[in-house]
C-alpha cells in the first residue's frame, strides 16, 4: 500500500509540479501567433498604443518571438538629440547666492523654461522612439528612484538622471542602484549631502529601504539609523554639483545593517539590501503592477524573482519573465490596467499616426491629468492604477482626447500664441495657459485613422465594421458600443471617449 | 410648472442647504467639516512652542524659536509668529488648540502614518476604508448631498478611500463645464473598469449639483492654498457637500526648516482666516468646523541639516463658532521621549474624530471608528 502522507517534501513536490504545469500552459499559449488583437494588446502593454502598421508587423509572431523582438530593440540612449542647454554649466547654491538680485531672477526664470523644455524633450522621445519599451522602462525607474522638481532646481541634473535611468533601464539592477545613490539629483532630493558623521540625516536610508528596494516589513528603524551612518560621505561639489565622496564626513565606525556588521560604507549597505530575498520580489512585484495586472500573483512573482536574483539582478531576465505572462496578450476584466496620462496621450498620438503640435503643451496637459514628469508628488512616486482616475483627472483626459480629434482653428491660433517654447516664456494666467495646453496637447487626423481601417469618416458603419474598429482601438469591449448606422467619424470619437479607452 | 412640482423641487433644493430652518426639518443636511491636511508632517514643537522649557533649547540649538518670534495666546501658550492672524479667533473663543495628538506605536513612514490617520486604524492593522467613507455609509444626510466630500489640491482620496463618493477638482466652474464629457452607466463591471464607471457617474451627479459659484468680497491670498480655499468657500457656501479637504504640502522639513515652515504656516493662517471670512459672508460659518491634521509631528532633537526627522505627537487646531475655545490634551513631555527620541502622544487622534462624528454630526462614532474613543469635548454639542 502506498503511504501518501502529506509530508513537507510531498507538498513541495506538488507545488513544484503545479508551477511547472502553470508555466507549461503559459508557454503553450505563447507558441501561438498573436493575431491582430493579441498584438494590439501586447504592444499596448509593453509600450504605447501601437499604430496599425506596428500591429500588422507583430500579428504573425508568437508571444515568445514578439517579446524577443521587443527586448532586442531596447535602447540605452534616446533616439532624439538632447536639449540644447544640457551642457550649460550648473550654477551651484554658493555662486547663486553671490549673484545680484536681477541675475538670480534671470537664472530662476531660465531654470523654469528649461524644466519645461526637458518635459517637451521626453514626450517627443516617447512619441518618436523606435523602442517604446525603452521609454516605458525609463518611466518605470523614474517612478521607482524618485527625484523631483522643484526640490531639484537644476534641469541639467534631472536630465542627467534621466540619461542614467535609460542607460540602465534594461541593464543590471545592482549597477543601477549603486549609480542612483551617487546621482546628484538623487543626492539633492534626499538630502544625502547633509548626512554627515555625528549629524545623520535618515532620508535616503529610509527611502532606499522602504520605497526603492525592499518594501516595508523587511528592515527595522535601527537598520535605517545605522544605514544612514554608512551613507555619510556621499556628497556634491558645491559649485558644479558633481558627485564627490568626502571621507572626512564619513562615519567609519562599526555598524550593523540587516545582520551585516562592520565599518560599512554606503556601497556595502546597498549590497546588503541586495542580499535580501525581499529585494528581487519587491522589484518583480512592481514590474507586475506595471505590465501584468493590478493583483500580483505571488507564485509567479516568486518564480521570476528567483530567476532575477540568480541572474545577478539582470533586469532583462525579470522583464522577459513578466512580458511572457498570458495577461500581456489577453486580459480578463480583473486584470485590466489603467493607462497613465503619458500612456494615454502618447498612445493616442502613436496609434493615430498623429503628432504633438506643441510638446510643451502636451507636458502641461499630462501634468493636469496628474503626471507632471520630473515632479512626482512625493518620493513614493505616482501610485498609478486606479489612482490615475478621479473626477478631475478623468475630465482632463477626456477633454484632451476630444481636442486631439477636433480643434477649432481659432482656438488653436490663440493657444499657440500663449504656450511657452524654448525661447519664449508662457503668456496668460495659469488658467488660460492650462486651457491652451490642453487645446494643443495632441493632434490626430480622424480621417487618416479611419483610413487605416479602410473606413471613410462620413459613411455609416455596419455592425462588423464597428466591431473591427473597436477591436483595433480598444483592449476590451466598449461600455457604450456605437449602434450600426453610426457615421464612422462619430463612432471613432465615441470609442476614443469610451471609458474602455482609458484602460489597457 | 404647477404648484405641487414647484414645492417638491424647492424641498429637494432645501434638503442640502442649511440654515435656521434646519432644526425644524428631519431632513437637515450634515454640517460642514473642512479638513486642512498639512502634508509632510508639520513640526508641532515649533508651532506650539514650550519656550520656557530649558530642554527645548537643549534639543534645538539652531532651530529653537525665541519668545520674540512667537505670538502669545496666553502666558504659557505660545504659537509660531506666522500664526498671528489667528489671535482674534482665539479671543472670540472660535479656536481650539489640541496638544500631543498622535496614536500608540507610531509609524514613522509618511505613507503608512497618513494611512493610519485617514483610515482611523490602529498602527498594526491595515484598513481599506477611510474614516469618512465609513461615516458616510451610515449617514442618510450625506447621501442627499452631491458628494460625500470634495478634495482640493491633491489627487489621493485619503479619508474617502474605499467607496465614498469623493470628487477631486481644482476649479468648480471648469468642473461643471466639463462634466458633460462624462456618461452615466449601469453596466456591470469589475476591477479598473468598475472604478472608471463609478467615477463617471460621480462626475455626472456632481456636475449637475455643484451649482453656480458665488462672488465673495473677501480677498483670497494669491497662493495655491489661497486658490484652493476660494474653491472651498464656493463649495462650502453651497452646502451641497458635507466635507472638503484642502491639502497644503511641503512640511517634510528635513532641512532648512525655519524659513520653509514660517512660510507654510503663514499661508495656512491667512488661508483659514480668508475661508472664515468668506463663509461668514455666505452665512454658513455657524455650521462650519475646520480642523488641521498631519501624518506626524517631527523629532524633538534637530538633525545636522537645519531640519528635523520624522516624529510622532503633534499639535492641531480646530476653528468654528461651535468650538469651545481653549487648550485640550497635555503637552507631551520633553524629558520622556521614546526609543526613537520621539514625543509620547497624550491625545489619540481618534478622540478628535469621535467628537466630530458624535458632537458635530450627531452620528454613532463607535461604528465609524470601529471602536470606542472618548470624544475630546472641544465642540459644543448643544448646537447639534
Amino acid at each position: 500500500m502506498v503511504d501518501l502522507r502529506f509530508t513537507p517534501r510531498l507538498i513541495a513536490r506538488i507545488a513544484q509540479a503545479l508551477i511547472v504545469i502553470t508555466l507549461a500552459a503559459a508557454e503553450a499559449t505563447a507558441a501561438v501567433p498573436l493575431g491582430p488583437e493579441g498584438a494590439q494588446h501586447l504592444l499596448t502593454r509593453a509600450g504605447f498604443a501601437p499604430s496599425p502598421a506596428e500591429v500588422l508587423a507583430f500579428a504573425p509572431l508568437t508571444q515568445t518571438q514578439a517579446v524577443d523582438r521587443l527586448l532586442a530593440g531596447v535602447r540605452t540612449t534616446a533616439s532624439a538629440p538632447p536639449p540644447q542647454w544640457i551642457g550649460d554649466p550648473v550654477i551651484g547654491p554658493r555662486e547663486f547666492r553671490s549673484l545680484p538680485e536681477e541675475s538670480q531672477k534671470a537664472e530662476r526664470q531660465r531654470n523654469v523654461r528649461r524644466s519645461l523644455d526637458l518635459r517637451r524633450w521626453w514626450l517627443e522621445e516617447m512619441v518618436g522612439t523606435p523602442s517604446p519599451l525603452t521609454e516605458r522602462m525609463t518611466l518605470f525607474w523614474h517612478n521607482r528612484f524618485v527625484s523631483a522638481q522643484p526640490k531639484v532646481r537644476w534641469p541639467q541634473l534631472m536630465y542627467r538622471q534621466n540619461v542614467l535611468l535609460r542607460q540602465n533601464a534594461v541593464g543590471n539592477f545592482r549597477v543601477l542602484l549603486h549609480a542612483i545613490a551617487r546621482d546628484p539629483a538623487m543626492i539633492v532630493y534626499l538630502d544625502s549631502a547633509t548626512n554627515r558623521r555625528g549629524r545623520p540625516n535618515e532620508n535616503f536610508a529610509r527611502e532606499v529601504m522602504e520605497l526603492f528596494v525592499l518594501g516595508r516589513g523587511h528592515y527595522t528603524e535601527q537598520d535605517i539609523k545605522e544605514a544612514a551612518r554608512a551613507f555619510t560621505g556621499f556628497s556634491l561639489d558645491p559649485d558644479t554639483l558633481a558627485f564627490v565622496y568626502r571621507p572626512g564626513i564619513h562615519d567609519d565606525g562599526t555598524k550593523s545593517v540587516l545582520g551585516v556588521r562592520g565599518p560599512l560604507d554606503g556601497d556595502r549597505v546597498l549590497d546588503a539590501l541586495l542580499e535580501e530575498p525581499a529585494a528581487a520580489e519587491f522589484i518583480v512585484g512592481k514590474l507586475w503592477l506595471e505590465f501584468v495586472s493590478p493583483r500580483p500573483d505571488p507564485v509567479r512573482v516568486a518564480v521570476i524573482a528567483t530567476r532575477f536574483r540568480s541572474s545577478g539582478y539582470d533586469i532583462r531576465t525579470a522583464l522577459r519573465g513578466v512580458l511572457m505572462q498570458p495577461e500581456l496578450v489577453a486580459a480578463g476584466e480583473d486584470d485590466l490596467l489603467v493607462k497613465s496620462p503619458v500612456e494615454l496621450l502618447v498612445g493616442l498620438v502613436r496609434q493615430g499616426d498623429g503628432r504633438l503640435p506643441n510638446a510643451t503643451g502636451a507636458a502641461v496637459a499630462v501634468a493636469a491629468m496628474g503626471q507632471n514628469l520630473f515632479s512626482a508628488p512625493n518620493v513614493r512616486g505616482w501610485p498609478g492604477g486606479e489612482a490615475w482616475i478621479n473626477t478631475q483627472s478623468l475630465l482632463v483626459r477626456k477633454q484632451s482626447i476630444e481636442r486631439a480629434l477636433a480643434r477649432p482653428e481659432a482656438a488653436a491660433r490663440e493657444a499657440r500664441a500663449m504656450l511657452p517654447s524654448a525661447d519664449a516664456p508662457p503668456a496668460g494666467n495659469p488658467k488660460q495657459l492650462l486651457e491652451a495646453a490642453q487645446v494643443m496637447a495632441a493632434e490626430v487626423d480622424p480621417a487618416a485613422m479611419l483610413k487605416s481601417y479602410r473606413l471613410q469618416p462620413e459613411r455609416p458603419l455596419a455592425a462588423d465594421d464597428i466591431q473591427r474598429l473597436a477591436g483595433g482601438l480598444l483592449v476590451v469591449a466598449p461600455v457604450s458600443q456605437p449602434v450600426p448606422g453610426t457615421l464612422a467619424y462619430d463612432a471613432l470619437r465615441a470609442l476614443l471617449l469610451d471609458p474602455a479607452y482609458q484602460l489597457k | 410648472m404647477n404648484r405641487r412640482r414647484f414645492l417638491q423641487s424647492a424641498a429637494v433644493g432645501a434638503a442640502c442647504f442649511s440654515g435656521w430652518a434646519r432644526a425644524a426639518t428631519r431632513d437637515a443636511p450634515p454640517r460642514l467639516l473642512v479638513l486642512f491636511e498639512l502634508r509632510g508632517g508639520n513640526d508641532g514643537l515649533n508651532t506650539l512652542v514650550p519656550v520656557h522649557d530649558g530642554r527645548y533649547r537643549d534639543l534645538r540649538p539652531r532651530l529653537a524659536l525665541a519668545e520674540s518670534d512667537l505670538v502669545a495666546l496666553a502666558p504659557n501658550l505660545h504659537l509660531h509668529g506666522s500664526l498671528a492672524p489667528w489671535l482674534p479667533l482665539w479671543n472670540t473663543s472660535e479656536m481650539a488648540v489640541l496638544q500631543g495628538v498622535g496614536y500608540p506605536q507610531s509609524d514613522l513612514s509618511h505613507f503608512r502614518s497618513i494611512e493610519i490617520w485617514d483610515t482611523a486604524s490602529a498602527s498594526s492593522e491595515i484598513v481599506q476604508t477611510g474614516w469618512l467613507t465609513r461615516v458616510a455609509e451610515n449617514a442618510a444626510a450625506f447621501r442627499r448631498c452631491a458628494a460625500d466630500g470634495v478634495i482640493l489640491g491633491a489627487a489621493d482620496l485619503g479619508p474617502f478611500t474605499g467607496g465614498a463618493r469623493a470628487i477631486a477638482l481644482s476649479d468648480v466652474r471648469r468642473f461643471t463645464a466639463m462634466a458633460r464629457l462624462a456618461l452615466t452607466s449601469t453596466a456591470p463591471a469589475q476591477g479598473a473598469l468598475a472604478h472608471l464607471l463609478r467615477v463617471e457617474n460621480e462626475i455626472v451627479r456632481a456636475g449637475t449639483e455643484l451649482g453656480p459659484v458665488p462672488a465673495f468680497s473677501t480677498e483670497f491670498p494669491r497662493t495655491p492654498l489661497g486658490q484652493a480655499v476660494q474653491q472651498a468657500a464656493a463649495l462650502g457656501s453651497s452646502r451641497r457637500v458635507p466635507v472638503i479637504r484642502v491639502t497644503l504640502s511641503g512640511f517634510d522639513t528635513h532641512q532648512n526648516q525655519l524659513g520653509v515652515q514660517a512660510n507654510l504656516l503663514r499661508q495656512l493662517a491667512e488661508g483659514i482666516v480668508a475661508l472664515r471670512g468668506a463663509l461668514v459672508e455666505a452665512g454658513v460659518w455657524d455650521d462650519t468646523l475646520l480642523l488641521t491634521y498631519s501624518e506626524f509631528g517631527r523629532r524633538p532633537r534637530e538633525n545636522g541639516s537645519g531640519g528635523t526627522d520624522h516624529g510622532t505627537a503633534n499639535v492641531h487646531f480646530a476653528f468654528g463658532r461651535s468650538i469651545r475655545g481653549g487648550v485640550y490634551g497635555e503637552p507631551p513631555p520633553l524629558d520622556r521621549l521614546d526609543a526613537n527620541g520621539n514625543l509620547q502622544h497624550t491625545l489619540d487622534f481618534r478622540s478628535i474624530y469621535a467628537a466630530i462624528i458624535a458632537d458635530w454630526w450627531g452620528l454613532d462614532a463607535s461604528r465609524a471608528l470601529r471602536g470606542r474613543f472618548n470624544p475630546v469635548r472641544f465642540i459644543d454639542a448643544r448646537h447639534a
